[in-house]
């Protein structure tokens, strides 16, 4: 199926639940809706979504529209789709580890760098940071830390400078 | 064994040396190293160690375990979760000791030096470190050097004498 053909049939799925982004082959949509979407990618066979091959996670830079983009393919039907989903207040978005295993450290990851909560998730902790370092990393408006357990993080310049 | 003192084996097997020469001429040739690598200067490090470049040949083999590691040589970038782990492995290798930092990033951070904010600016801030090879990756013959560097430090020691 072509995007265009996706999409339409999501539309007639699920009438007005998600949009798409101007410009890009891309389908927008609000986490409220993101369950009920996610679960008729999966299971309706013309479509059949059985393979999540990734999951980024995005910072808009305004400090409070974070977002989580997913790549799905179908290895039956062999097609393509990307699914953004964002979120304005907080950053809630409702997990698909029930649908697609694989997303547990997709999932695990955004929230390690990114900070996104994903309702639902059955082990939601840090995956490659230790477990007590402080703040999310790839945010914009991360800045890093000068001491992690009493070593100094920032370069020592001072030879040069 | 240097080759000056090969040439005094003149006659009866009998050569007349002090004791901490000896010592330091056993330890200087078998450097045995820990097996661990962190990044990319680890492939290069098996290189080394390979047929091809050989470390063996001057008595350098790989452990396992700190507990018969001679050698500490890190290869490759030291993020800061690494860096309490190589620390802890430093505290357990028995003494004498020695560090080989192996490759920019365990130098001094590397690429990683100004917005590297989860790696170590340079293995020497948590383990002393004896020799630093240059390089990213250093190759094979680099760390070779870095290995003889380290023979010629262990050379000068004086391990009967107390430390001043």
């Amino acid at each position: 199926m072509t995007f265009a053909e996706i999409v339409k049939f999501i539309e007639t799925k699920a009438p007005g639940r998600s949009s798409i982004i101007e410009g890009k082959e891309v389908v927008l949509v609000s986490p409220a809706d993101w369950s009920e979407i996610s679960t008729l990618l999966k299971n309706e066979s013309e479509v059949d979504f059985d393979y999540l091959m990734c999951i980024s996670s995005y910072d808009k830079g305004d400090n409070k529209t974070f977002g989580a983009a997913y790549n799905f393919y179908s290895i039956k039907r062999q097609h393509y789709l990307e699914v953004r989903v964002e979120t304005e207040d907080g950053t809630t978005i409702p997990s698909v580890t029930n649908l697609w295993k694989t997303a547990d450290w997709h999932e695990r990851e955004a929230y390690d760098m990114m900070g996104l909560q994903f309702e639902g998730h059955p082990d939601l902790k840090r995956i490659l940071l230790s477990e007590d370092w402080e703040g999310y990393p790839l945010r914009k408006d991360y800045k890093e830390p000068d001491y992690y357990h009493g070593i100094p993080v920032p370069k020592d310049k001072s030879y040069w400078e | 064994m240097d080759a000056s003192l090969l040439e005094r084996f003149d006659k009866d097997n009998i050569v007349v040396e002090k004791l901490d020469t000896l010592i330091n001429w056993s330890r200087a040739n078998s450097q045995w190293y820990f097996q661990f690598g962190l990044a990319c200067c680890a492939i290069e490090m098996m290189a080394a160690a390979a047929p091809r470049h050989d470390l063996e040949r001057f008595g350098a083999m790989p452990r396992a375990t700190p507990r018969q590691s001679d050698v500490m040589i890190v290869a490759g970038t030291v993020t800061l979760k690494m860096a309490e782990r190589v620390k802890r492995l430093y505290e357990q290798m028995s003494d004498p000791k020695y560090v080989i930092s192996m490759g920019s990033c365990s130098n001094s951070g590397g690429p990683y030096w100004q917005y590297g904010y989860h790696v170590l600016k340079g293995v020497d801030l948590v383990v002393p470190v004896d020799v630093y090879v240059p390089g990213c990756p250093p190759r094979p013959e680099a760390l070779l050097q870095g290995l003889l560097e380290l023979q010629k430090k262990i050379k000068t020691e004086t391990p009967l004498r107390k430390q001043a």
